[in-house]
């Protein structure tokens, strides 16, 4: 089956909808006080990194980035059938009082980030965690809902949205697959 | 690949390369886990794991418990005194009943070489080899090599002398396999009376002189010396043992190299094959090898069950 | 009644016989052997393509009765000879109690008497209890039947008694069969010593422990003139001993197993409790050196060493698994694949290594076909394929190695004392 894509967003438009997301951020918080940015394995993580590089652009100041890998977290070890890499998570801030910026690249089932949130807790007591996400593609399972969106996109359950950025893939692209592919 | 498919760890003999090395890079992201001050993971919640230790121990069954415990299984500790083995049950009846009762996992270790290789086809749930008579011990092996792993950037290459009484170390033998598959150079010293006949065609070099053991060498592993061999009559006395192959501080600045790491699967036998200023002097890594090991057995415990679990689904 | 066999192969190693013949037979003797028998009195059995040849006699069984009956009986153990083709048997004293009196004896050869097809021979104990002690009342228990005396299971380890019990025998004209084995090197071992018992992790039995054991018997043996039979001879240098004591003049007999000649300690890999024997399976060099010393004439008969045990008892740990392989229905089968197909023996010599021999050795006027000779014969397929398969056997026991083995030759019809006692289906 030939693969269709389309593009939504180029670089540019990445990096203007990042440089919103940092203001935002900015904003809500009033400055960069208590905040950190931790962002999901794998491409959340470059787009904590980049967030961050933004803020300091943006406020002068240098905010805590955080990884971490939700695999141990994840509730459907045992329906995948493949046995995932774990990697480590690597946050090495107290994120005790912090206000948190949860950041990933897709907001699809909820799944995912209600990993993320089990594990951000178990890691200590932050103040608050917002979550920050370049595409919200709908189909909630949970409830859970985006404080920052890049964009919402309205898309079917066959359609697949893939988040490519510089550091893993080579460029920084979002097409929309539409075809039957494995769920992310 | 980094693909995991075996539902059993019982020894490193089987194992690729490759499925080696998934399991130290899973264990590298596991050690994290043991250093937040909540130290656990969800992962395996509603898992039940079995220790059925048939032999003492206390550091290998504390280690195993601590790596179920962090991934969230229930853990359920059974010693040879309270088992129903002594009742005349055979080991497999007592393995079928507690299959069961519908566990998991099952960690085993056993005095009798290969009892879980018989086993472990016909049963369910995984089983992981604790160590079983003088086979192997996988999980020290691989945290041996971890520990390496971390403090030498790298196995391929390095020179690992393993120093004791190889004849009954499964201890010996899964780090030579494991050793051997990842590139490393292994010698192996003892008296002659501790070398088991044509070990040279595992692809080790031998010698009986320790000064040649530590020379050149990356890593030694002294092994435990047990007082029961010398009353079976393979050496003469512990203290003569200790003079020919206890490693001391002299004898290590004398013939190591200056970076040379120093490790010991315990429990020691302070001046008998290593004396206190090296179990506690700057070579050892004995301390580090305990932290790995829960890391390692996660990552062992995280591996087999997802396997498992696959092939239930299908 | 009588029956005649129509067209077989007769080979019989005695007059050295491999000719296309009729043979008849006529109240439990060989009547005639000739071409083109005629007699329409008698029922016939065709034999076209099929090998003749004296019934099989085995020196070396345990068929574990009295004692340990949930193995093996007399009963059962002599349908599993029948259908592996043995028409004698000799069995091994380690019983409960030991055959080391003339009451035990007696029960045996009564027992046999009533429910065996065969003819089964006791051996008596070398010393009591098969303890290495004391000697056992040999005199006695020879009136009362036994073949000879053995402590198998056991090596004798007290040199001085060995030395007695080769004297005494001589003068009872009995023969000693010795299972040689040092007990202090091979204590605690479970399997051959070498690379597999070093890889797996499991205690290993040198050949040293036979070797030595074998050396001292053949110098006992030459100092007091006696004879002796060494059982199941496993390692490379033992053929080397017996070969010279035979070169000498000694009277040194001796025998092989099937499993030692069939398998290397390369089959215990993966722990199969079925591989657990004594002697052990031994490496590749001491195999091809039993093969050889079958085929030179060193090694003068095989026998089974037929050892059965509970499944309940085999399956546990490697380490507390009783040795021992069941022999008897896979014997014949595992000579033609590995000692006949390759060119080792002709079928003559395995006549004489499964039936001549073995009767020559233990003074038997059996193991051979001659008009007027007792009617113990076999007829077998020698290009008959089959697969070892677990429901074809008739010990009470299934301890064998060999499950799913691919071999070729199989027992068509054993004939004893004139009467047919089995035939396949």
């Amino acid at each position: 089956m030939l693969k269709k894509e389309a593009n939504l967003m180029d670089d540019k438009m990445i990096k203007r909808t990042l440089m919103r997301i940092s203001h935002e951020i900015l904003e809500r918080n009033k400055g960069t006080e208590d905040l950190a940015i931790v962002g999901i394995r794998c491409r959340g993580a470059y787009l904590a990194q980049r967030i961050a590089d933004l803020i300091k652009e943006i406020d002068g100041s240098d905010v805590p980035v955080g990884i971490m890998d939700i695999t141990l977290y994840r509730d459907d070890l045992t329906m995948i059938d493949y046995c995932p890499v774990v990697h480590s998570t690597k946050v090495d801030f107290d994120i005790d009082d912090k206000k948190i910026v949860l950041v990933d690249d897709v907001l699809f089932t909820g799944r995912t980030i209600r990993c993320a949130l089990d594990e951000l807790i178990d890691l200590g007591r932050p103040q608050n965690i917002q979550l920050a996400v370049l595409i919200d593609r709908g189909h909630r399972e949970l409830p859970i809902r985006a404080d920052y969106v890049g964009k919402n996109l309205p898309t079917t359950l066959k359609e697949n949205v893939e988040v490519r950025l510089v550091e893993e893939d080579g460029k920084d692209e979002i097409v929309l697959i539409n075809q039957k592919e494995k769920r992310q | 690949m980094n693909e995991w498919t075996r539902k059993d760890l019982l020894g490193l003999e089987e194992l690729s390369a490759q499925e080696i090395e998934l399991i130290l890079q899973t264990a590298g992201s596991f050690k994290e886990v043991s250093t937040r001050s909540v130290k656990k993971v969800p992962t395996l919640r509603g898992k039940t794991i079995v220790l059925f230790f048939f032999e003492p121990s206390t550091r290998t069954r504390t280690s195993f418990e601590l790596a179920a415990k962090r991934l969230s299984a229930d853990t359920l500790s059974i010693a040879t005194s309270t088992s129903a083995i002594q009742k005349g049950e055979t080991l497999k009846d007592t393995f079928k009943n507690i299959e069961a009762m519908k566990v998991d996992a099952i960690i085993l270790r056993h005095s009798s070489s290969g009892v879980m290789h018989t086993l472990a086809e016909s049963m369910g749930p995984s089983i992981i080899n604790a160590g079983d008579g003088c086979h192997e011990h996988p999980t020290q092996a691989l945290l041996d090599m971890f520990t390496i792993k971390e403090k030498k950037g790298k196995i391929k290459g390095l020179n690992v002398s393993i120093i004791g009484d190889i004849t009954h170390s499964r201890v010996a033998r899964s780090n030579i396999w494991g050793l051997k598959k990842l590139g490393a150079n292994v010698t192996i010293c003892a008296p002659r009376t501790l070398l088991p006949r044509e070990i040279e065609k595992m692809g080790v070099n031998i010698t009986t002189d320790l000064s040649k053991a530590l020379k050149g060498a990356d890593v030694i592993n002294i092994l435990r010396i047990q007082k029961e061999r010398q009353k079976a009559g393979l050496f003469p006395s512990m203290r003569e043992y200790a003079i020919q192959y206890g490693v001391s501080k002299e004898k290590l600045e004398k013939y190591a190299k200056k970076d040379v790491l120093v490790m010991h699967p315990g429990p020691m036998n302070r001046g008998i094959e290593i004396m206190p200023d090296v179990a506690d002097g700057t070579y050892s890594v004995i301390l580090e090898q305990v932290t790995n090991g829960i890391a390692v057995r996660m990552a062992v415990l995280y591996l087999v069950s997802q396997a498992n679990s696959d092939e239930q689904e299908q | 009644m009588k029956l005649l066999i129509k067209n077989a192969r007769v080979i019989d190693a005695k007059s050295n016989l491999d000719d296309q013949l009729d043979v008849l037979i006529e109240n439990n003797k060989i009547a005639k052997i000739a071409k083109n028998i005629k007699d329409k009195d008698a029922e016939i059995i065709d034999a076209q393509d099929k090998v003749l040849m004296p019934g099989f006699v085995d020196m070396h069984v345990h068929l574990r009765e009295p004692g340990y009956e949930y193995k093996e009986t007399i009963k059962t153990g002599s349908m599993a000879a029948a259908a592996g083709g043995f028409t004698t048997v000799c069995c091994m004293p380690n019983t409960n109690p030991v055959i080391d009196n003339q009451g035990v004896v007696e029960f045996v050869i009564s027992e046999a008497r009533k429910t065996a097809l065969i003819n089964v021979l006791p051996i008596g104990a070398i010393t009591k209890g098969l303890k290495g002690e004391e000697l056992s009342e040999i005199a006695d228990m020879q009136n009362a039947g036994i073949i000879a005396i053995s402590d198998d299971g056991n090596g004798v380890m007290n040199a001085d008694l060995m030395r007695r019990a080769l004297e005494y025998a001589s003068m009872l004209n009995i023969l000693v069969i010795a299972h040689s084995e040092n007990n202090d090197l091979s204590f605690g071992g479970v399997m051959n010593e070498g690379y597999i018992s070093t890889k797996l992790g499991l205690k290993g039995i040198p050949t040293l422990a036979e070797v030595t054991m074998i050396a001292r018997d053949i110098e006992i043996a030459r100092y007091t003139d006696t004879c002796l039979h060494i059982a199941h001879i496993s390692a490379k240098e033992s053929v080397v001993l017996v070969k010279r004591a035979k070169k000498d003049g000694l009277k040194i007999t001796c025998e092989a197993t099937p499993h030692h000649f069939s398998l290397t300690d390369e089959a215990v890999l993966g722990y199969d409790t079925n591989t657990k024997v004594n002697p052990p399976l031994r490496a590749k060099a001491d195999v091809q050196a039993i093969k050889q010393g079958l085929k030179d004439g060193t090694i003068d008969c095989i026998a089974t060493d037929h050892a059965p045990h509970a499944e309940s008892e085999k399956d546990v740990e490697y380490d507390h698994a009783p040795f021992g392989i069941i022999g008897l229905e896979t014997a014949l089968s595992l000579a033609i694949s590995e000692l006949v197909e390759p060119g080792i023996l002709t079928l003559n010599q395995l006549c004489e290594k499964m039936a001549y021999n073995p009767a020559k050795i233990l003074g038997l006027d059996k193991g051979y076909i001659a008009e007027g000779s007792n009617a113990d014969l076999v007829i077998f397929d020698p290009e008959k394929e089959s697969i070892i398969s677990l429901a074809n056997f008739k010990s009470k026991s299934k301890n064998t190695p060999f499950i799913g083995r691919k071999v070729k030759g199989a027992v068509a019809l054993t004939i004893s004392n004139g009467k047919i006692i089995y035939q396949a289906d």
